[in-house]
């Protein structure tokens, strides 16, 4: 049954009859479409939480994907080379460069360990990948680099919150919740804000995507791509989908009448849940069916086969939900904390996420999205340039560095082919243009068009922002 | 100023600070004050203050706890210490200010700099003394000490009972204040409510369970006066309301069965202090008390095990043991934590904003603030013994055969020889880190996976408890790998001797133990943390409490004891306004002030102050939440029907004016509950440990949680009320994340009621709820013949209400429907009715399962009316 379908077999139904209590069938009506935007808990749209709201201006990005790379890779060995690391390699750097450090578990005598790979530049900016990204660096003259990115928390969980709540203890709100909350949501059979995982669960767990003090409309709803797309998504194995039509028929009937009864609106919200719910069973699984897409395409993302296969899924599932309207898709992947063995775990990590995000960046430009849709690649930190000597068995890795680490941002306003900030020779401090975290943030939201002072939500007599008390735009690198 | 001359400058500061201050004074005294003109400070330096420094250091603001409109002040200093040393310009961190000496810091952080001209100035006139000629104005010496004028704060005044002209609808207190307003609004109250929806909404509100068929039926004939307050009192003291209102305090409580954060541990005794609660309320326990216990039960002479249980609320906090965090850090986060929950649930007050400057809308200065957190700063953590009636004797008589089984095995793998090595070298390594990385790792391994590893360590092993003996043998045989590779601990047959140790644990029965503090022996010294950051120590405070409240009494250093003692002081004003407010929130769905986490000058005014003060008055006076909840449900106002009006709709739409109650949704807890209720399987068993009902797999691994397996209770217990389930902070029961259950990071005074499409598709779908619609058709079908009959039972069942005709003609004609789909496809309708009883057909059983679940789906079903 096709959503076309479903809506004629909708309307023939009688959908209010009369109306009691006080409110006219067609103010009603009105309530079940679009409704406008607040700041204020209570004059949130309560029918329809997810009905489309315009930003403050005129936005640059509608969409936004987020690929989160949980445990932390490390800058030195991926996006920042430090040819200057090679004279150190081995050796201890003296106590006056490393004396204000603060680190997770090596002591600041640690040795240096230079990167053993080889960096190459790439596309007309020249920007410089390790072999490591073979496949990013020829989307080079799309990606905006930042490599002096810098952050409060040197532990995973508060970092990660930092990057995605902008605080490093629990119970803000999700960067993708804040984007629900400030432009509800183009499709109406799909969530807002969806979210897909490979590899290891990820740091700071479901608070990641967690409403925090935002009404839970506007959690990130957790895809996944083995069993239910969605929990509790498919029907009972005993209940069709006529049957499952059947049984919303009554209660939507008994629900009605009810609302008649009382003329409690939470009622009529009540009705659009459970019709959103149905749309969603029909919606959601489509979405996973890939047959519609030519073989030139799951190859690309490397879809079909391993070590590519999950984390290519969920690129090729984030293009397919921007299509159809999902406005804010976070890819976790993890785990890169290689606090040991450093080598083998960026090898491996790097054979599952490197093809299928610089396939993402492709598919996006060529189907003319990315302009439109903003792709940022970050972890919560970033790692030392010291290492990690480890028990006799185990090979060399790298500790949690939060002074400076490299990300980068595809898309969505976004200047392409530009590298912003300049870390010292030995990559452990900023040189010129750091950037908080918040910066980051602030830019993220004015590229939706927000003003991030302004997306606030009055909680506990203060209205909270996705930046806190912080944040400045980093004009530098808009389009 | 030229760089040539900051470099003069900084050398000379060097130079100053290695001779002693006196000495620095002495020269300024004889030195400066010989050569330069005498500064005229009301002409010279005030109007620099005034113009350039008060808008943050004055009278209206206080930035850092300095303000330099005031001498005294002025001189004092602020929360990082003194800025004026008179005498001696070097030494003043004024100077260090306004010259940006310090890093990334200066003064005036926005604007145009002072002058050079003006600096010198400053520094001369510190130089010469730092003479202030005090005017009027300087004559008030400390900051701060004007009482706050808000109300909340205000000592509570029993007000007079309004008059009204309707006596005949009047039914205690509480309705002469509701009905007194609704009288000037020119607004009739509702009717009441019919008796059944009134057994429901007073089940639902006081135990959490709503009622069966045959309650329902007998209070519907009881024709009596008392029927109502018998219920009432009925209700009350059912074991179950323990469990209602004990389900809302461990929300303020931030209650959760895990660390949170990396790893997010299992804590295997949080469930005691919840065991406690409950008993609390169903023992009525006096809010004084109830208080004191939870606040300081360790400090209380002669203490009692249950009063030490108590103190587990301060062990809801959050825990961060990630490798290679800084204990100390984490350490300040759970004092920070503890200061603003204490805060919020009795003071109504959103200290966290003070934890980094003074409270911007608040008369709480950071000052206070932390002196509220020098009160938990020296609790330590500590697990006591806390077993349950019964348990000891069955412990004991195992204990013997227990502890000779785990030495043997313990000496059979030589055990105590290689520990005691391993631990002489994990001392020598602690003492000298940076030399061998792998025994650093390892003992931050101890440190983050053993509770109090670091002491234990360094105990001689004669001064060990068996639990301290117990818990780093444990923690060496199964991270002695760290230090000798894996392969070598597995050949050691180490890695088998962990398994075997652990199942030896499970063959010993239970003694539970429970979370809780004492005190730390030596005292730790608070300060003003500088921007809220532990690294950034200020000025010395004492524990005391904020000085625009009522006084505290203290002979010396004040305690917990004491904080607990002046929270129920009867000159306290605002806890029990905040207590009450909460207590109306339950049972309205909304609190007379609206923002029950928030009584400051930020959070909404109360709908009805007097009515607030009364029940504050005399909950202050009786302070029994039995009591108190009583008088608000025997009200008239609490009675009335819930329906919309036409004539008020439009003039209160939030309904502050309470002419009529309030429907509101259920909690996630509660819609579980209801359910189970509806379909007979409710295993009704009160407190204990928590429990793990199924839910989906891989729907924990989203979480990172280190228990990947959530092994689900046997037997009864996967059918226990909803407050029971296991609450992992980073991957949470499904159910309740999706129905708005609170974080359980801070403490939450109200819940939010969401309305969402994950909301239907767990009712609908989720196997738990589709196990509850065929164990209530399997009811049904058991308890009726006749079709109507039996459709007329679920209703009651779920609703409690009978169906009219018009639902009964729907319900009818819907069931039809779906058998006709189901006959259609008999293996789906087996699949939904998976057994074969005589006389029904899978069609026909499968139809009824189907039409159970669209009752438990019902928006009347999931909403206390």
């Amino acid at each position: 049954m096709t959503i076309e379908q479903l809506a004629a077999i909708q309307s023939r139904r009688r959908f209010l009859k009369k109306c009691g209590a006080g409110i006219s069938t067609a103010a009603f009506a009105n309530l079940l479409s679009a409704e406008g935007y607040s700041t204020d808990s209570s004059k949130l749209p309560r029918v329809n939480p997810m009905a489309p709201r315009r930003p403050h201006f005129a936005p640059k990005a509608k969409n936004i994907i987020l690929m989160y790379q949980s445990g932390a890779p490390s800058q030195l060995d991926l996006f920042d080379p430090k040819p200057g690391l090679s004279k150190w390699n081995g050796e201890s750097l003296p106590p006056s460069l490393t004396k204000d450090l603060k680190l997770a578990f090596i002591k600041p005598n640690a040795k240096i360990m230079a990167s053993p790979y080889k960096f190459k530049r790439y596309g007309q900016s020249g920007m410089e990948f390790s072999e490591l990204v073979p496949h990013l660096g020829t989307c080079a003259d799309d990606i905006c680099m930042i490599r002096t990115m810098n952050t409060e928390a040197f532990n995973h969980d508060p970092g990660v919150l930092m990057l995605t709540t902008g605080h490093t203890q629990f119970g803000r709100p999700s960067i993708g919740s804040w984007v629900a909350y400030g432009l509800g949501s183009e499709s109406q059979n799909l969530p807002g804000f969806v979210v897909l995982g490979s590899g290891k669960g990820p740091n700071g767990g479901s608070n990641i995507w967690g409403n925090g003090f935002l009404p839970s409309a506007y959690q990130g709803t957790r895809f996944r791509t083995t069993g239910d797309p969605i929990l509790y998504l498919a029907n009972n194995e005993g209940v069709s989908r006529e049957l499952q039509r059947s049984r919303l028929d009554v209660i939507r009937k008994l629900n009605e009448k009810r609302y008649e009864e009382t003329g409690d609106l939470e009622i009529a919200a009540r009705i659009n849940s459970y019709e959103l719910a149905f749309r969603m069973q029909i919606a959601a699984p489509g979405l996973l069916d890939f047959s519609d897409e030519p073989q030139h395409i799951l190859d690309a993302y490397g879809a079909e086969k391993e070590p590519t296969q999950a984390f290519g899924t969920n690129c090729l599932l984030a293009r397919r939900m921007v299509e159809r309207g999902v406005r804010f898709v976070m890819l976790n992947h993890g785990d890169w904390d290689a606090h040991q063995k450093i080598d083998e775990n960026h090898r491996e990590n790097c054979s599952m996420v490197d093809q299928p995000a610089a396939a993402l960046i492709k598919d996006l430009k060529q189907r003319g999205l990315l302009d439109s849709t903003l792709v940022i690649w970050s972890a919560e930190f970033g790692r030392t340039p010291m290492i990690q000597l480890d028990r006799p068995d185990a090979g060399a890795g790298r500790d949690h560095h939060p002074d400076c680490y490299s990300l980068w941002l595809a898309g969505g306003g976004i200047k392409p082919g530009t590298i912003l900030g300049e870390t010292d020779d030995i990559g452990l401090k900023t040189v010129q243009d750091k950037v908080h975290v918040h910066d980051l943030q602030a830019t993220v939201l004015h590229c939706l068009g927000f003003d991030h002072e302004k997306l606030t939500f009055h909680h506990e007599g203060r209205d909270f922002r996705l930046t806190d008390v912080g944040g400045t735009v980093i004009d530098s690198i808009l389009l | 100023m030229t760089p040539r001359h900051i470099r003069g400058f900084l050398s000379w500061d060097r130079v100053a600070l290695l001779i002693s201050v006196s000495l620095g004074s002495v020269m300024g005294l004889y030195g400066a004050a010989n050569s330069t003109p005498k500064i005229n400070f009301e002409k010279e330096i005030r109007p620099i203050f005034v113009d350039r420094c008060q808008v943050c250091h004055g009278a209206q603001m206080q930035m850092n706890g300095l303000r330099l409109d005031r001498r005294d002040d002025a001189l004092r200093g602020g929360y990082a210490g003194t800025v004026i040393t008179p005498g001696n310009s070097v030494t003043s961190k004024l100077i260090h200010m306004v010259t940006g000496q310090i890093e990334d810091k200066i003064m005036p952080p926005a604007g145009k700099r002072l002058t050079e001209k003006e600096i010198d100035l400053l520094r001369t006139w510190i130089d010469q003394g730092a003479e202030w000629t005090q005017t009027a104005s300087d004559k008030a010496t400390t900051p701060h000490s004007l009482k706050s004028s808000h109300w909340a704060f205000q000592q509570l005044t029993k007000p007079a009972i309004p008059e009204v002209s309707n006596r005949f609808w009047v039914r205690n207190e509480v309705d002469q204040f509701i009905l007194s307003r609704l009288e000037q609004e020119k607004i009739r109250p509702s009717p009441e409510a019919d008796k059944v929806t009134l057994i429901r909404r007073l089940s639902l509100d006081l135990t959490g369970l709503p009622p069966t068929p045959n309650e329902v039926a007998t209070f519907v004939k009881d024709s009596s006066e008392t029927a109502y307050e018998d219920l009432v009192s009925r209700l009350l003291n059912s074991p179950h309301y323990g469990e209602q209102w004990g389900r809302h305090w461990l929300d303020l409580a931030r209650y959760g069965d895990s660390h949170g954060f990396r790893g997010d541990q299992f804590r295997p005794h949080a469930w005691r202090y919840r065991h406690w609660v409950i008993n609390s309320f169903n023992a009525d326990t006096p809010f004084d008390r109830f208080t004191t216990e939870q606040i300081a039960g360790d400090l209380i002479a002669g203490r009692k095990v249950e009063q030490w249980v108590a103190t587990g609320f301060h062990r809801n906090t959050p825990t961060n043991t990630e490798g290679g965090s800084d204990p100390e850090e984490w350490r300040f986060e759970q004092v920070v934590n503890r200061t603003n929950t204490v805060s919020t649930v009795w003071l109504g007050i959103t200290a966290g904003c003070a934890q980094c400057h003074d409270h911007k809308y608040d008369p709480l200065t950071q000052k206070e603030y932390y002196q509220l957190f020098a009160f938990f700063n020296d609790a330590e953590e500590v697990n006591i013994d806390a077993p349950l009636a019964g348990e000891r004797g069955a412990y004991l008589r195992a204990l013997p055969k227990y502890q000779a089984r785990r030495q043997r095995l313990l000496d059979e793998h030589r055990i105590p020889e290689q520990q005691a090595i391993w631990e002489e070298k994990l001392r020598h390594h602690a003492k000298n880190p940076g030399k061998e990385n792998n025994w650093d790792v390892a003992f931050d391994e101890l440190r983050t996976f053993v509770d109090l590893g670091e002491k234990i360590l360094f105990t001689p092993t004669e001064f060990r408890s068996r639990k301290w003996e117990k818990r780093i043998t444990d923690h060496f045989v199964s991270d002695y790998r760290q230090v000798v590779g894996r392969e070598k601990w597995a050949d050691m047959g180490l890695e088998k001797l962990s398994k075997e140790l652990k199942e030896l644990d499970t063959s010993l029965p239970p003694f539970s133990e429970a979370q809780a503090i004492h005190t730390e022996r030596v005292p730790r010294q608070s300060y003003v943390f500088l921007r809220g950051s532990f690294k950034d120590p200020g000025i010395e405070v004492e524990p005391n409490t904020p000085a625009w409240l009522h006084p505290m009494e203290t002979q010396q250093r004040a305690t917990r004891l004491d904080l607990a003692h002046w929270l129920v002081s009867p000159e306290n004003g605002v806890t029990p306004r905040v207590t009450v407010n909460r207590i109306w929130q339950q049972l309205f769905g909304r609190g007379i002030v609206g923002t029950s986490e928030n009584f400051g000058s930020q959070g909404e005014t109360p709908s009805h102050p007097a009515l607030l003060n009364w029940l504050a008055s005399e909950f202050r006076d009786n302070p029994s939440f039995k009591k108190m909840i009583t008088k608000i449900v025997m009200s008239a106002t609490y009675r009335q029907s819930s329906r919309m009006r036409k004539d008020v709709a439009e003039r209160d739409p939030q309904n502050l004016l309470i002419a009529r109650q309030q429907r509101f949704r259920l909690t996630a807890e509660l819609i579980r509950d209801s359910t189970l209720v509806a379909s007979g399987l409710l295993y009704p068993k009160i407190g204990g440990r928590s429990v793990r009902p199924p839910q989906p797999a891989g729907a924990l691994r989203m979480g990172s949680t280190t228990m990947s397996r959530w092994r689900v209770s046997e037997g009864r217990d996967s059918y226990r009320r909803g407050m029971y389930i296991q609450y992992q902070r980073m991957a949470p029961y499904p159910l309740l994340t999706n129905f708005d259950m609170p974080t359980g990071y801070i403490a939450a005074c109200r819940r939010e009621r969401s309305n969402t499409a994950l909301q239907a598709l767990n009712l609908l779908n989720d196997p738990v709820f589709i196990e509850a619609a065929q164990a209530l058709a399997f009811r049904a079908i058991a308890a009726e013949e006749d079709p109507t009959e039996r459709l007329r039972y679920v209703f009651k069942l779920c609703l409690a209400r009978n169906p009219d005709p018009v639902e009964i003609d729907w319900l009818e004609t819907s069931l039809q429907e779906q058998r006709m789909i189901l006959q259609s496809d008999l293996k789906r309708a087996q699949k939904l009715f998976p057994v074969e009883l005589e006389g029904i057909p899978p069609e026909d059983g499968a139809a009824w399962v189907s039409m159970s679940s669209v009752l438990l789906n019902l928006d009347e079903f999931l909403t206390r009316e």
